[in-house]
């Protein structure tokens, strides 16, 4: 029976990702649902980077006050705040790669029981490129995985081997779905909290990967 | 020596060669040498491998390039806003070698500070590490990537004086640095040119020693994706 439970919607995913981050964080945050944790953060003091070359990245700006030399990694026009910083994307790059940012909140297509993420390419279709995906998982500090538990037919997108080609091998800390928050061990994931009317049962239920 | 000269196609003449590889600086469309590759085009230079983070879009950027099928291969991180790119690489027409956003700024940083291999984690158990040297550093695996080194480097930032001295503007500074520094030579495009002396030389983001030629002019400075919030009312 393919997956008919709830669970969280986009807005309480991107909320229980906001509280995996401690103030005085620097974060950077994916393109989709992880862009959501943004808005969920309250007062913690966090500083958001974008990778195209910014830390300390702002709101949308208003309309007419769009700027064409001030984009996020999604080309978005954004604004700046009274911290912000830019660099070139060597410099970004490397503050990714040594470790500096504490955690990456990101998208998935697929990832497995032992932390393997897939998230930039399905083969047979349009490959569009890796981006800094890469980079990211293999160099900053946490990698947290937000993603719907199933897919459009029902089937698990939390498997014990992924399918599609990998973003990174063994990177992934911790997984939040709309059924609830995993953590990657060393046997497989454990349930660190069930989502609001989701039961162990029900999650075991609709997930291939090993749960232990 | 005089830097400064009339025209983006001035500025190139003597440059270049079919077959040349070309770093290319800008990010999406933001800080993309627009004017430089307009001359590109003009000059009808072919079979070109660009180094670019991305691949413009179909009319603005190194699109127009690619247009006119005047790249062989792109090595790029995202090339997901192009059409014509996508018909061209579907189709075998053009090369495509894709490198993580990380190690495409390194390798061209690396190519401009002389060194030809470093080790990454970046790409480690992924495709990106077929048939690469992979090495163990105090128990993590590492792959090798080479640094990048250009024929030419076509770069756009925010001011300059006479002597190269570059100041960047906001996000638009991103792969602009790293692809100068990896050229043998180094062509600049700019909002303004000031005469020497009249930049603090505290706020230079990037050394005339990296740039060797350079032009003003208009840009159109297109918006990829325009995001607006709405003002709350009072």
């Amino acid at each position: 029976m393919p997956c008919s439970i709830k669970g969280w919607d986009r807005n309480q995913m991107a909320a229980r990702a906001a509280q995996e981050l401690e103030d005085g964080m620097y974060v950077n945050l994916g393109i989709g649902i992880p862009t959501l944790v943004a808005n969920y953060v309250g007062d913690k003091d966090i500083t958001l980077q974008s990778e195209n070359g910014m830390l300390g990245m702002g709101p949308f700006p208003f309309a007419g006050e769009e700027d064409a030399d001030l984009i996020n990694a999604g080309k978005q026009t954004i604004t700046e705040l009274n911290r912000t910083s830019y660099f070139d994307s060597a410099t970004s790059f490397g503050m990714i790669r040594g470790g500096k940012i504490a955690a990456a909140i990101l998208g998935a297509m697929e990832v497995s029981e032992n932390g393997d993420l897939a998230n930039w390419m399905i083969p047979g279709k349009l490959v569009k490129g890796m981006g800094g995906a890469m980079d990211l998982v293999a160099g900053v500090g946490r990698v947290i995985v937000v993603m719907d538990h199933t897919n459009k037919h029902g089937d698990s997108k939390v498997l014990k081997n992924c399918t599609l080609p990998l973003t990174g091998k063994g990177v992934v800390d911790r997984i939040i779905t709309n059924l609830g928050v995993f953590d990657v061990t060393e046997h497989g994931l454990s349930i660190v909290e069930c989502a609001d009317g989701v039961t162990p049962e029900e999650i075991i239920g609709a997930t291939e990967a090993t749960i232990v | 020596m005089k830097k400064v000269y009339g025209s983006a196609a001035e500025a190139l003449d003597g440059l270049l060669q079919d077959g040349m590889l070309i770093a290319a600086g800008g990010f999406g469309l933001c800080g993309i040498p627009e004017l430089l590759i307009d001359a590109l085009v003009a000059s009808g230079v072919k079979n070109l491998t660009v180094a670019s983070n991305n691949a413009g879009v179909d009319d603005f950027g190194l699109g127009k390039l690619l247009s006119t099928r005047q790249i062989k291969k792109m090595m790029s991180s995202y090339v997901g806003e192009n059409a014509e790119f996508m018909r061209q690489y579907l189709s075998g027409e053009l090369e495509l070698e894709f490198n993580p956003q990380g190690t495409l700024a390194e390798r061209m940083r690396a190519g401009g500070a002389g060194i030809p291999g470093f080790y990454t984690k970046t790409g480690v158990g992924t495709v990106i590490a077929e048939g690469k040297d992979h090495r163990d550093f105090n128990g993590e695996t590492y792959i090798m990537e080479e640094g990048i080194f250009a024929d030419l480097s076509i770069i756009k930032a925010w001011k300059a004086d006479d002597t190269g001295n570059l100041i960047f503007r906001k996000t638009a500074r991103n792969f602009n640095p790293p692809a100068a520094m990896c050229g043998k030579i180094c062509v600049a495009e700019v909002e303004e040119i000031v005469p020497r002396g009249s930049i603090d030389p505290d706020l230079i983001h990037l050394p005339g020693i990296y740039v060797h030629r350079i032009i003003q002019g208009q840009h159109e400075k297109r918006i990829e994706q325009r995001t607006v919030r709405q003002k709350e009312s009072a």
